[in-house]
């Protein structure tokens, strides 16, 4: 292997050369760059966006109905009834945000061997980690972005049309204006977005550095190993420990983030549900970023010496 | 001023090896052609200069250790690793916007000079672009870096001449100045041999030939010789003979010009019959040594 690389003064002609671009601009670009690659990235949750809207749009045009209908409700179902459809808008879009994110990130360091790309992107003064880090923020940060704007355009479209379609049917809106709290979901959604990208990071982390090291095949190199454990483990000590691990990896977000009553059935509607406290202090958050960042800093290794296949 | 310095620069793919031991020195300003058959190690070591691949050995490139400063280095290194590894979803003036955001060396309008001169059109995406083009828009790309060191391995690969042609005469017109250093490896390399200040043979990983184009100037010659005289002029020793409309070629290292000029025609000889000459040496002598 190669002799320990003693690290050099810089010599006089080195200090006179051009400064290599900062850090931040070679990320900046490739960030960039990673968009107008992967437009799916947009188009993706735009389309599930503009299907979601469609949908409730023609919902609104029974909610005058359900307005009249309001008095005969009990109360803990009146609110469902006059903003549920806007509060569950965005629920489709986010998921469309993840599927889309889990997808870019098993392609994201295999599509660059496929093609052969990699060696241009290498030849250009880029390290190997600011290219590996401008891909994870994709998922962790970018594809949350996307996912929260398109959710507040819906909901800011279906709020309008709601109102004019109460307004247009003689029946004043202000339950509307009370019972579907904007700011507050605007809130609710930052919060629910952050918790589930760094709840998550590690299953980025890991797809990234599965598309590093796969010659083919990256989905199955990314899942089978993990059934493979989890079968061995089932067979040879008889638990599932792996396998709840896993699940709770998926699914655990939801359970320390947020608190539920049984009347809440499932939704979310109040700040006081949000437990961010209980979040920060989860064991599981804490090791998840941890094996989030041993993948990712296995990726930026991987990528240093792999070539295209 | 050394561009490139290796010290038994050496490369295995498990038992396969791929570059044994190599000792080289290329200085400031010089073209350098690599010539070798398929799998002679040429790409690989070209791979470890650029960083892309760990080596064993010393090897220094514009005085860095590529594998370890690899994106450091890629300030003052350009290259064309090989035929078409532009993203074939990129645009081309996205392309421009991502080099000139990433790259501090890159004349942005340089390239974009270059360009005009070709029908490419910034809003196509490469995989829109015929495989000329593609390389045309590399090379203007690669030529707007203020590089010391640029390295093609096989850049008209699959090319017409008329485009093989262009790329070169851009190359040498509008590129190289004394302050840069090229190495490129060709199959085509008598169409490169008058760019060429030297040359060096690759076979089997090792440097078999390495020569300066004054050196080989005077150290090689070839006569065409009729057949009432081979016998005369194979006794002064050729290293190569070959037959050509009846007529035999002989090729001679450090031979007297004044002799061989009563046998017949005597001209510098092409790096490829060269090459031809030297790897059938090298070859029959592994196989002697084999026998």
């Amino acid at each position: 292997m190669n002799p320990p690389s003693i690290v050099q003064p810089e010599s006089l002609f080195e200090s006179q050369a051009i400064a290599p671009a900062p850090e931040r601009r070679s990320f900046h670009w490739s960030v960039r760059r990673e968009l107008w690659e992967n437009r799916f990235l947009y188009i993706g949750p735009l389309i599930v966006a503009a299907v979601v809207l469609f949908a409730t749009l023609i919902g609104t045009l029974g909610l005058p109905k359900k307005m009249r209908a309001l008095a005969t409700l009990e109360p803990a179902r009146q609110h469902a009834s006059v903003a549920g459809a806007l509060d569950m808008a965005p629920a489709p879009i986010m998921l469309a945000a993840l599927l889309v994110g889990v997808f870019y990130c098993l392609d994201a360091l295999y599509g660059e061997r496929r093609d052969r790309s990699i060696l241009f992107w290498k030849s250009l003064p880029v390290s190997d980690r600011t290219t590996v880090l401008s891909k994870a923020i994709i998922p962790l940060a970018v594809l949350p972005l996307i996912a929260w704007a398109l959710s507040v355009i819906v909901q800011i479209i279906l709020f309008f049309a709601s109102n004019a379609v109460l307004v247009v049917n003689g029946i004043s809106p202000a339950r509307l204006w009370t019972e579907f709290r904007f700011f507050q979901g605007l809130l609710i959604m930052i919060y629910g977005l952050s918790v589930h990208a760094l709840w998550f990071a590690p299953i980025y982390a890991w797809l990234l550095l599965v598309s590093a090291w796969a010659k083919r095949a990256p989905f199955l190199w990314a899942v089978l190993p993990l059934l493979a454990i989890s079968a061995v483990e089932r067979i040879i000590f008889d638990t599932w420990t792996f396998m709840t691990m896993l699940q709770n990896r998926v699914g655990g977000a939801m359970k320390v983030a947020f608190s539920f009553t049984p009347d809440d059935r499932g939704n979310i509607d109040r700040l006081s549900q949000l437990t961010p406290g209980r979040f920060l202090t989860t064991p599981g958050l804490w090791i998840g970023l941890l094996f989030a960042a041993m993948f990712l800093a296995a990726a930026v290794r991987l990528r240093r010496n792999r070539a295209p296949i | 001023m050394t561009c490139i310095e290796a010290r038994g620069l050496r490369k295995t793919f498990g038992s396969t090896v791929a570059v044994d031991g190599i000792d080289l020195r290329v200085e400031e300003g010089r073209i350098l052609g690599i010539v070798g058959p398929n799998g002679a190690g040429k790409s690989t070591a070209l791979h470890a200069l650029l960083g892309l691949i760990p080596y064993e050995g010393d090897l220094r490139v514009l005085g860095r250790d590529p594998w370890t400063d690899r994106d450091r280095l890629m300030n003052e290194v350009a290259f064309i690793a090989d035929v078409a590894v532009l993203p074939r979803w990129i645009r081309v003036r996205h392309v421009l916007d991502y080099v000139a955001g990433v790259h501090p060396r890159f004349d942005r309008l340089k390239a974009e000079g270059f360009l005009e001169r070709t029908e490419i059109r910034r809003r196509s995406r490469v995989r829109e672009l015929s495989k000329g083009m593609v390389t045309q828009l590399h090379l203007a790309l690669v030529m707007a870096i203020d590089a010391r060191l640029l390295v093609l391995d096989e850049p008209t690969l699959g090319l017409d001449i008329l485009y093989r042609k262009q790329f070169y005469d851009s190359l040498l017109n509008d590129y190289f100045d004394r302050g840069r250093t090229i190495v490129v490896t060709t199959h085509q390399i008598d169409e490169i041999q008058d760019v060429l200040t030297d040359f060096l043979f690759i076979h089997h990983g090792r440097i078999v030939l390495e020569s300066s184009m004054e050196a080989f100037e005077s150290r090689y010659l070839e006569v065409m010789v009729s057949p009432e005289r081979v016998a005369a002029a194979r006794a002064l020793d050729p290293i190569h003979e070959r037959q050509i409309f009846g007529r035999s070629i002989l090729l001679f290292d450090h031979a007297d010009r004044n002799q061989l000029v009563s046998l017949g025609d005597v001209r510098t000889p092409s790096i490829a019959d060269l090459f031809v000459a030297v790897m059938g040496r090298e070859t029959g002598e592994s196989k002697g040594a084999r026998a």
